[in-house]
């Protein structure tokens, strides 16, 4: 299996890439995790994963800078129907537009925008950072992406939330003052809140099950 | 809910960990690296390394300590100490950490926090205030490991620093540190209130209920710790187990 972790200038990927060939290494599976900005060979991917932190502006920009990816990203993930999967910023380029410093359009494969949290608790402290218990949507149905954690936290920092027009999308959400869409899930595409890079042993299972996952 | 954080902080000089570390199991209680992945498995929630090395030459091996932690341990990891330039920003992120911490380039140039925070994002710069009681309800930032008063006043710093960006506020009591008598509540708490952003509380830390102390009295959203850690006095979980009979909500 060919993984393909699209580098476009937004934060280390390093422990990223890492995590997913523990991920892969404990699961038995074999792949190949590659960091890359080439529209080519994320064109030609098994799987993708589109990560991201900072602000929407800067990451829609950073992606649409690199000649030939959002075609390449488009291709793959709605022409060939491979597994995707957006974690933070990276889940949010998947919404129709995002309302940081401005309205900036997104990838628009999830209907919905990204707003600002705003607690109406001033205890409740933006960014929403640290740990969080998902809880699973989806009415019983639990995705095939949260299945058997092992663990019920997830490691979260961000300002800004993803809130899609079907709520259909949200597979498990976080409570803090609100709701806040945790994961996202159509078809062949998966987005993640969290970073299940950084979320430890769930993390790596949540990993592990993208890697298997065959929608 | 979103629980409480229990952090614990390496102080690290030359690339070997200061006051090593007493695990059980660990051979080399001064490698950064051995330590960091005990603190995984014992399921800290974030790890914090300070880096105190004073010569230059020396500065560059923090880079390969962080980057060799960022590929074992899948785990938030704050780095600081002697951060001076958006370069050393930059070169921090890249080598994995995930948050970096600003301290007297901060006090000496607050702008600094606007430029860091527009380039990476305010969820990677930390601002680390340090800060001493000189009056009742009135503390001072103090710079050069507590010895330099500088007449800036720690929560008015706290909030312009936020405003310029800062994501998140690494708050030690000077006046407590190494003393193992608790944090400075009425500090932690004046700042931790005045702020919209997280305030991790440091400084003081001798026994559990100063952790509890810290989140209940203090409002902090996170607890750091080192001693009681490293020697081996206290576990992660006892620590954690010991806030959640507290009442206060803690990822196990």
């Amino acid at each position: 299996m060919k993984l393909a972790i699209i580098d476009y200038g937004s934060g280390n990927l390093r422990s990223a890439q890492k995590a997913f060939e523990r991920a892969a290494y404990e699961a038995g599976l074999a792949a190949t995790i590659e960091l890359t900005d080439k529209p080519e060979i994320v064109a030609e991917a098994d799987r993708v994963v589109l990560p991201g932190v900072g602000a929407f502006s800067d990451c829609m920009r950073g992606l649409t800078e690199l000649p030939g990816m959002i075609e390449a990203l488009n291709d793959v993930v709605h022409k060939k129907g491979q597994p995707f999967l957006g974690i933070c910023v990276g889940m949010q380029l998947m919404a129709t537009r995002g309302l940081e410093h401005g309205t900036q359009q997104g990838l628009n494969w999830i209907e919905g925008d990204v707003v600002a949290i705003e607690p109406s608790d001033p205890a409740l402290k933006v960014p929403h950072m640290g740990w969080n218990e998902l809880v699973f949507d989806g009415g019983g149905t639990v995705h095939p992406l949260l299945r058997n954690l092992g663990a019920d936290h997830a490691y979260f920092v961000h300002s800004y939330h993803f809130v899609p027009t079907n709520p259909d999308d949200v597979i498990a959400h976080v409570d803090y003052g609100q709701q806040l869409t945790a994961a996202v899930a159509r078809d062949n595409m998966l987005g993640t809140q969290f970073h299940p890079e950084k979320s430890q042993t769930l993390g790596l299972a949540l990993i592990a099950n993208f890697l298997k996952w065959m929608p | 809910m979103l629980k409480s954080r229990l952090i614990p902080c390496l102080d690290v000089k030359d690339g070997r960990v200061v006051k090593g570390v007493n695990f059980e199991g660990l051979r080399d209680a001064g490698d950064p690296v051995a330590c960091a992945k005990a603190y995984d498995l014992a399921g800290a929630d974030e790890l914090c390394f300070l880096d105190i090395t004073a010569s230059h030459e020396e500065r560059a091996i923090i880079f390969d300590v962080v980057r060799e932690t960022a590929e074992h341990c899948f785990m938030p990891l704050t780095v600081g100490g002697g951060v001076r330039t958006i370069e050393d920003v930059r070169k921090l992120l890249l080598a994995g950490a995930d948050k970096v911490s600003i301290n007297t380039t901060a006090v000496k140039n607050p702008d600094f926090v606007r430029e860091a925070s527009e380039k990476f994002g305010s969820q990677c710069i930390v601002v680390a205030i340090d800060a001493k009681t000189v009056s009742p309800g009135k503390w001072e930032i103090f710079t050069h490991g507590g010895r330099e008063p500088t007449g800036i006043d720690a929560v008015e710093f706290a909030q312009k620093v936020v405003a310029l960006g800062a994501g998140e506020i690494l708050l030690t009591s000077m006046d407590r540190d190494g003393t193992r008598a608790g944090f400075n509540l009425p500090l932690t708490r004046a700042v931790s209130d005045a702020v919209t952003v997280p305030v991790i509380a440091s400084g003081g830390v001798g026994e559990l209920d100063h952790l509890v102390a810290g989140v209940t009295e203090g409002h902090a959203s996170a607890v750091l710790a080192a001693s009681i850690f490293h020697f081996g006095e206290h576990t992660i979980a006892q620590a954690k187990q010991h806030m959640i009979d507290a009442g206060i909500p803690m990822r196990l």
